[in-house]
């Protein structure tokens, strides 16, 4: 167990670094940030100073090595566009965009599951062929349409929730938290809703396709043969059969939640990291934009980590050796 | 939280004393202000929260005009000499009083090399204190526009940024944050009370700032102004709908039938000081993007000729900018000094003319170019590019679209590396020597000398005449002026096209004078 997670953690580094030289070698292609900083007035002076200042002159290979020798400090700079601590910034965005993450992400899981349930058990109700064309609008629309239609309904028409912002927060230590205010909670709906509609969605239709086939499996027969309830036939035995692949991709999900809550974060303002990433973008400013995909990296390389020690959890078959076998 | 709570209650409760309520503005643009420090980088979206807190010498009026700020009159004691009297029993907000000391010190910290406020100051060898309440600003070059410049100069504490190691204007390569990047102490209207950048800004109403009794201001009621950036168009519009915020500074123009048709909302129009154009390489000898292989078209003046009076303007007018542009036949708008209408004249719109002169410079087939655009950057650039390059095709022009945002488009032109490229021109000093300056002088490596002019168009009659608009006034300043305005016009070193309109929206219970710097002063608006 243990070798294994060394083993895991060892086989990331290399993917790390890859991701680290790729966002490196790209941003020589997203704009000029000593024009956008000296901005209309300056002298070829001025310009000269500032490309020495910020190592802009030295070849590729010596700025990427400096980069990753700070990086693993932990070191990333100053921001060129706001002009502070590339780690302050993202540690003041973090707490906004791993809320809306989980929030998210529970949601999609506590309304997907029971959705997939149902409609794998009632495969003809007419409320399972509801759930499955409201499923098929979760996948087929993209987020920020989502987010605007949102908007348009239950901010601008009915003017319940607020169409932008976090609300109020609250500082806990250096975690600010928009779960202990009303307004909080209230601009938490829409961009949660949002985020986690087409993994709601996802969910949903694979418990759904699972149970499908774990019901017709022999041990369901025998289950249902020895006389067992039908609660404990669905939940004790089929549901828990279907929760390693959920398990993955959930955990997949999770990371692409964080990682593209761009779009929903840029839709409703919310001062998350993905929005930090997008002003990065426009302003050309390269310390913020390596660090931030270098950290997405670092989370999708962890989740999966994660996921893998889950599934000694759920599937016994795993933990009594016999390698990976099952779905 | 309670405390924070009560400690805001009270805070609003002290504000309103004075006016018997609290009125709070709650306003969003797409951009935050990258920094609280006044000189260090000169962008709208700076300015348009600092100029709330600090105070230039100088203030704008509502017409853009001049009018007493910090100080009270101001003279050309001699020709490199300009005279400042500065207004007495002025206190910053952390207390400190301001003297002549701080103004000295402002213009001496403007002038560092980290600071972006170097145009402003360019001409100033140094100021010095004479009295207390007065300053004398000297000059290498006798600069009869200083005034100009000084209204865009604001004034810090010199105790407070020694106190704070702040002497120095805020940049990246001071490699830590400084206090200025998140903390103000101005003389201003109103005083900061939180800043968290990207989410809000809030400022509340200083009562004890000098002019308050100066007409305009004295209308003036807002005692609170919170700011959010929205970056999404839609999120904004939306916001300012549903009554989350009272007034949106750049509203999207396909929304703005919507927003006139809507309810409680207001959209109020006006002229920006920015004239958009097409600039293009007169320069080479052959073009970098261009099936022409043995000369540049671009630099026969005939070719220039055809190129403009094959765009009908008054087609992108209408139907690209929906009527929300001042057609112009140069490139700086009536607001700047110097501008002449006798030479805001349009070569007329004929596309068989520009067929015609097409042919006179040898290419009867027309010829391909590539027409570098931002896409981001302008009111509608890249459609205007669009529909520039549709008209074109038509005197046989086969110009390719190549549009892009801003950052990497300005890397591009700045690199030169372009054959022509549509610019949008803004004129902070609201002088015409700027615009001149930075666009059409030969770039000879003097200070602030074509350092825009990425076409290097190059006349040497035209680089006489900015030099005198350098160092002499009055008449002859004018003149130069005039004539240099007539040259541009004739010798067709720009393609103009036209001045931005600036619309903004609000809620109808909430007036701000309308200002064509896009500029919102909040001292003068009003709730109702």
């Amino acid at each position: 167990m243990f070798a294994f997670i060394i083993s895991r953690i060892l086989q990331a580094l290399p993917v790390l670094l890859a991701v680290a030289l790729i966002s490196f070698a790209m941003f020589a292609y997203v704009g000029d940030p000593v024009a956008i900083m000296l901005g209309q007035d300056y002298t070829q002076a001025q310009r000269d100073a500032l490309v020495a200042d910020l190592g802009l002159d030295k070849p590729f290979w010596v700025q990427f090595g400096t980069f990753i020798g700070n990086a693993v400090q932990g070191e990333f700079g100053l921001s060129y566009r706001l002009s502070r601590p590339v780690a302050d910034l993202i540690a003041e965005r973090a707490p906004a965009t791993l809320e809306l993450a989980f929030t998210a992400a529970i949601l999609a899981l506590a309304v997907g599951v029971p959705m997939g349930v149902y409609t794998g058990l009632y495969r003809h109700s007419w409320l399972s062929r509801f759930f499955l064309t409201f499923s098929l609008i979760g996948v087929s629309l993209p987020t920020f349409l989502i987010g605007i239609l949102l908007i348009l309904v239950f901010a601008v028409s009915l003017g319940w929730l607020p169409s932008f912002g976090r609300g109020d927060t609250v500082k806990l230590g250096w975690w600010t938290t928009g779960f202990l205010t009303w307004t909080g909670v209230k601009a938490l709906v829409l961009p949660a809703i949002t985020l986690g509609l087409f993994q709601l969605t996802l969910i949903m239709r694979l418990v759904r396709a699972e149970m499908m086939e774990v019901l017709r499996t022999d041990y369901i027969k025998f289950a249902r043969a020895r006389g067992l309830p039908n609660r404990a036939v669905h939940f004790g035995h089929a549901l828990k059969n279907t929760m390693v692949p959920v398990i993955t991709i959930v955990g997949l999900q999770l990371g692409a939640i964080i990682a593209f809550a761009i779009v929903t974060e840029t839709v409703f303002q919310w001062p998350g990291m993905g929005l930090l990433f997008i002003q990065s973008v426009g302003a050309a400013d390269i310390p913020v934009m390596s660090a931030y995909l270098l950290l997405i990296a670092l989370v999708f390389v962890t989740i999966n980590l994660i996921v893998d020690l889950l599934y000694y959890a759920v599937d016994p078959r795993l933990r009594i050796g016999r390698g990976k076998g099952g779905h | 939280m309670r405390k924070l709570l009560m400690a805001a209650a009270l805070a609003v409760g002290l504000g309103a004393a004075g006016l018997g309520e609290a009125r709070t503005v709650r306003w969003a643009a797409s951009g935050d202000p990258n920094t609280m420090d006044p000189h260090s980088q000169n962008l709208g979206t700076v300015t348009m929260v600092l100029q709330q807190i600090y105070d230039p010498l100088i203030q704008r009026t509502q017409e853009l005009g001049l009018a007493p700020g910090l100080a009270t009159r101001w003279e050309q004691v001699e020709p490199n000499r300009w005279r400042f009297w500065l207004r007495e029993g002025v206190k910053f907000h952390e207390g400190q009083a301001f003297t002549a000391d701080d103004a000295v010190f402002s213009i001496t910290r403007a002038q560092q090399p980290t600071s972006n406020y170097g145009i402003f100051v360019d001409t100033i060898d140094r100021a010095v204190q004479v009295e207390p309440f007065i300053v004398d600003i000297i000059t290498r070059v006798p600069d009869p526009i200083l005034p100009n410049k000084i209204a865009s100069l604001m004034i810090m504490s010199r105790s407070w940024s020694e106190q704070h190691n702040s002497t120095r204007p805020q940049n990246t390569r001071n490699r830590e944050e400084m206090h200025t990047t998140r903390n103000t102490n101005g003389t201003g209207a109103f005083r900061l009370s939180v800043r968290e950048p990207d989410v809000r800004t809030v400022l509340v109403r200083n009562t004890d700032w000098w002019g308050w009794a100066e007409p305009g201001s004295r209308e003036g009621n807002i005692t609170e102004i919170i700011y959010r950036p929205i970056a999404s168009d839609a999120t904004r519009i939306a916001a300012l709908l549903s009554n989350e915020v009272d007034f949106v500074l750049d509203p999207p123009l396909q929304d703005l039938n919507r927003l006139r048709a809507a309810p409680g909302i207001r959209v109020t129009e006006g002229p920006e000081v920015r004239t958009i154009f097409l600039a293009m390489d007169t320069h080479r000898d052959r073009l970098l993007y261009s099936d022409v292989t043995d000369r540049n078209p671009l630099k026969d003046l005939r070719v220039r000729q055809a190129l403009y009076q094959a765009i009908d303007i008054q087609a992108i007018h209408r139907t690209t900018m929906r009527g929300q542009s001042v057609v112009t036949g140069t490139f700086f708008p009536p607001q700047v000094n110097g501008y002449s209408r006798e030479e805001d004249v349009r070569l007329p719109y004929d596309q068989a003319r520009a067929r015609a002169l097409l042919a006179e410079a040898g290419y009867p087939n027309g010829f391909g170019i590539t027409l570098d655009c931002p896409n981001n950057r302008y009111i509608n650039d890249e459609q205007i590019c669009q529909a520039i390059v549709a008209m074109w095709a038509r005197i046989g022009v086969r110009a390719q679209l190549n549009a892009m945002p801003l950052g990497p488009f300005f890397q591009k032109i700045q690199r030169e590396d372009t054959s022509i490229y549509l610019l949008g021109w803004g004129v902070p000093t609201l002088d015409a020597l700027y615009s001149f300056q930075s666009l059409l002088r030969s770039r000879d490596g003097g200070q602030g000398n074509g350092i825009w002019n990425y076409g290097r168009y190059s006349n040497p009659r035209m680089d006489a005449l900015i030099d005198i608009m350098v160092n002499q006034s009055g008449d002859a300043r004018n003149n130069a002026i005039r004539e240099a305005l007539r040259i541009y016009r004739e010798d067709v070193p720009h393609i103009p096209l036209h001045h931005q309109m600036i619309p903004w929206a609000m809620r109808s219970n909430f007036t701000i004078p309308h200002m064509a710097n896009n500029q919102p002063y909040f001292r003068w608006a009003r709730m109702n």
